[in-house]
């Protein structure tokens, strides 16, 4: 017998390089095209829609309506730059976090310490997203964890406000941001800290001059996580924000009401994570990703 | 309740009602028949035939429940699909995919599934429980009758209360007062409903307190009484420790001490179950909502349907319902069936139209102004949506 009798699906695949690639490729692009931005371009779409007054029924039309809605009532602004300020703070808080922490695990820590770190960073994301909203909503509520443990020291905690927000957020996906940093200093050569040291720079000028150009790609994986995420989360604003308004909570009020402006709404985070994006292209980072 | 929609002049109103003739064979007293809108025709279910496999119902959680949907299937054959919808905008949009038969709307979804073609008017002649036992304020009411033609089977009603923290806020407030004046000595520990129904409530303490602005109808705002309506919330904006949309999340600002006193339904403050926490309608009346029973203009099982809306509207049924979500039964008949039922009824005011005389039920605010004025056009519910947005800034 030959192999051709036996494996006739294998046979015919090693004969056709287009077979092969289309048989790879055919299911993931079917989900990318398809489904994925097919319905993100439909959504987005319906920014151009008219919506009926009454019936908030939308009809297929090509008008700028809900863009100049948008133009004309200056909160969609306010709440657009409040949205932007809170992602920044929430990637720089995490940034800021993430680096020593990814030197002490990665360079100082023992194998034991270091391990339970990883497991410490990791283990919040073992409970579902609404637990860990909730779970801060009862530590920051007035008479919750926060104010009666503090309360002694004469210290009270935000309340529901724009700030519970950030450390919530943070709370969130510092996890995204902690594991590239930790995994890509871990990465780096022990020789190179040699190196450096025997060029006589100490720890800082070590940090800032050999372990920081290296960690650039994966502090922009890590933001990239973090600041896209939360610019498109307004659960955290409804539960723990108390009066913040996030574009995604104007999105939520919107998509029954009046769907062309949920839609052209909806692609002001778009613009600002494809300007991110556009920008951190320009440092050189993403090819080095 | 029905003069409120009477501000027409009589010779106009008269009009109206000959116009709309038909609407006494219908059973309706004519009180919808004020106003009139271009509706679709959809035809009405003429006669009852054999009941189909199953129905498939949008409803608030509580409203079809095994105890009483288990014995309606047992009698009919009728399986019932319940969905349950958190907002009156996600029960629109899914009534308008054509998947379902009955919806329980509210007064503010009502109107735009009428007006959209989406639902089918009634024929009361199929349901014999929508009679006599029907508390009259829930009967002809503009959201759920329609140029004569009866769309809605009433279920229950409740008011948006006052609620307050009675340790903190130690006096029961009579006045709205203290969760919209810029001096509040509660200032800080509001709450406010989040969503663009809440100006509403803004429009029903300027119509107290403003009469100069005009307002006879919170839903039916022109540009300068919404713009008044938007100032105050913004007033509020600074009063609140938070805005709550969903309930769970209002009852632990309660429990949590983050707020003492502001919007509220009668069930939450049963469910948060804290004897400190008490309510009260202020002077100035209140905003609320009344829920009817509405059938899919699309609907594939009509029989099942219709005696579902039949089953339910009947006195024990009926009661079943409002006890479980806590409001007032649209069958007055229940109050006297039991101590319980009495005592339920006497809680939730379901008798006491002079309570309810002094609540807006929900209504979708649209251009045509619903207060008869027709000098002028009124905001629609966009024109809210987007007001909104300004409130918190």
């Amino acid at each position: 017998m030959t192999s051709t009798a036996t494996k006739p699906v294998s046979t015919m695949l090693y004969r056709s390089r287009r077979l092969r690639l289309g048989s790879l490729l055919t299911l993931p692009l079917v989900w990318l095209v398809g489904l994925y931005i097919a319905s993100l371009a439909l959504l987005l779409a319906t920014a151009f829609w008219r919506v009926d007054p009454f019936t908030s029924k939308v009809t297929p039309a090509f008008q700028f309506d809900a863009f100049e809605q948008l133009l004309s009532n200056q909160a969609y602004l306010s709440t657009s730059l409040r949205t932007l300020g809170i992602a920044l703070t929430v990637t720089l808080v995490s940034a800021a976090f993430a680096i020593p922490l990814g030197i002490y695990m990665a360079k100082i820590a023992s194998p034991w310490m270091r391990g339970f770190l990883a497991v410490a960073i990791t283990l919040p994301l073992w409970a579902g997203y609404l637990v860990k909203i909730l779970a801060m909503r009862v530590t920051f509520t007035e008479e919750g964890f926060f104010n009666s443990f503090f309360g002694v020291f004469g210290i009270s905690g935000p309340g529901f406000s724009q700030t519970t927000v950030v450390l919530t957020l943070t709370y969130l996906w510092f996890p995204y941001m902690a594991l590239p940093v930790y995994t890509a200093i871990r990465q780096i050569p022990v020789n190179l800290f040699d190196a450096s040291a025997d060029l006589g720079a100490r720890g800082w000028t070590t940090i800032r001059t050999v372990v920081m150009p290296l960690l650039a790609p994966a502090l922009i994986a890590g933001s990239v996580f973090t600041f896209s995420l939360s610019l498109g989360d307004y659960i955290a604003a409804e539960l723990v924000g108390g009066r913040t308004q996030m574009i995604g909570s104007v999105i939520a009020n919107n998509i029954n009401l009046n769907p062309p402006v949920a839609a052209a709404f909806a692609l002001v985070p778009i613009a600002f994570v494809v300007l991110y994006l556009l920008g951190t292209r320009r440092t050189g980072a993403l090819e080095r990703m | 309740m029905k003069k409120r929609y009477r501000a027409l002049p009589a010779m106009a109103a008269a009009a109206a009602l000959v116009l709309a003739g038909c609407a006494a064979d219908a059973g309706s007293d004519g009180a919808g028949g004020e106003i009139t809108f271009d509706v679709p025709d959809v035809p009405m279910l003429e006669e009852k035939g054999d009941y189909e496999d199953a129905v498939d119902i949008i409803a608030w959680s509580g409203f079809v429940e095994p105890e009483w949907s288990d014995a309606f299937t047992e009698e009919t054959g009728c399986v019932v699909n319940r969905r349950v919808a958190g907002t009156s905008d996600e029960m629109v949009q899914l009534m308008r995919t054509g998947d379902y038969d009955l919806v329980s709307a509210s007064g503010d979804a009502s109107l735009r599934l009428i007006v959209g073609g989406d639902v089918a008017p009634i024929n009361r002649d199929l349901i014999p429980n929508f009679g006599d036992d029907i508390v009259p304020g829930m009967q002809g009411q503009l959201y759920d009758t329609i140029n004569g033609k009866v769309y809605g089977v009433p279920i229950g009603r409740g008011a948006n209360i006052l609620q307050y923290n009675s340790e903190v806020v130690t006096e029961e407030p009579t006045s709205w007062d203290i969760v919209w004046e810029a001096d509040s000595p509660y200032a800080g520990q509001i709450t406010a409903y989040d969503a663009p129904i809440y100006i509403a409530d803004a429009a029903v303490y300027l119509m107290y307190h403003e009469p100069d602005l005009g307002i006879t109808n919170p839903y039916a705002l022109d540009e300068e009484q919404l713009a008044a309506a938007i100032e105050l919330l913004q007033q509020q904006n600074a009063l609140i420790s938070e805005y709550w949309s969903d309930p769970v999340a209002q009852i632990t600002s309660f429990a949590g001490g983050t707020t003492v006193a502001g919007t509220s339904w009668e069930i939450l403050r049963k469910l948060a179950a804290d004897d400190k926490l008490k309510g009260t309608l202020p002077v100035e009346g209140s905003t609320g909502w009344s829920d009817a029973w509405m059938i899919s203009a699309e609907s594939d099982a009509p029989n099942c349907a219709y005696e579902w809306m039949n089953y339910t509207s009947a006195a024990e049924v009926n009661g079943k319902i409002a006890m479980n979500f806590g409001m007032a039964p649209a069958n007055g008949a229940f109050c006297e069936t039991s101590d319980e039922a009495a005592a339920h009824c006497e809680e939730f005011n379901a008798l006491n139209e002079e309570y309810f005389e002094n609540v807006w039920y929900w209504t979708t605010p649209i251009e045509q102004c619903l207060d008869g004025r027709t000098d002028v056009q009124c905001t629609s519910f966009q024109e809210w949506t987007d007001a909104w947005v300004s409130v918190k800034g």
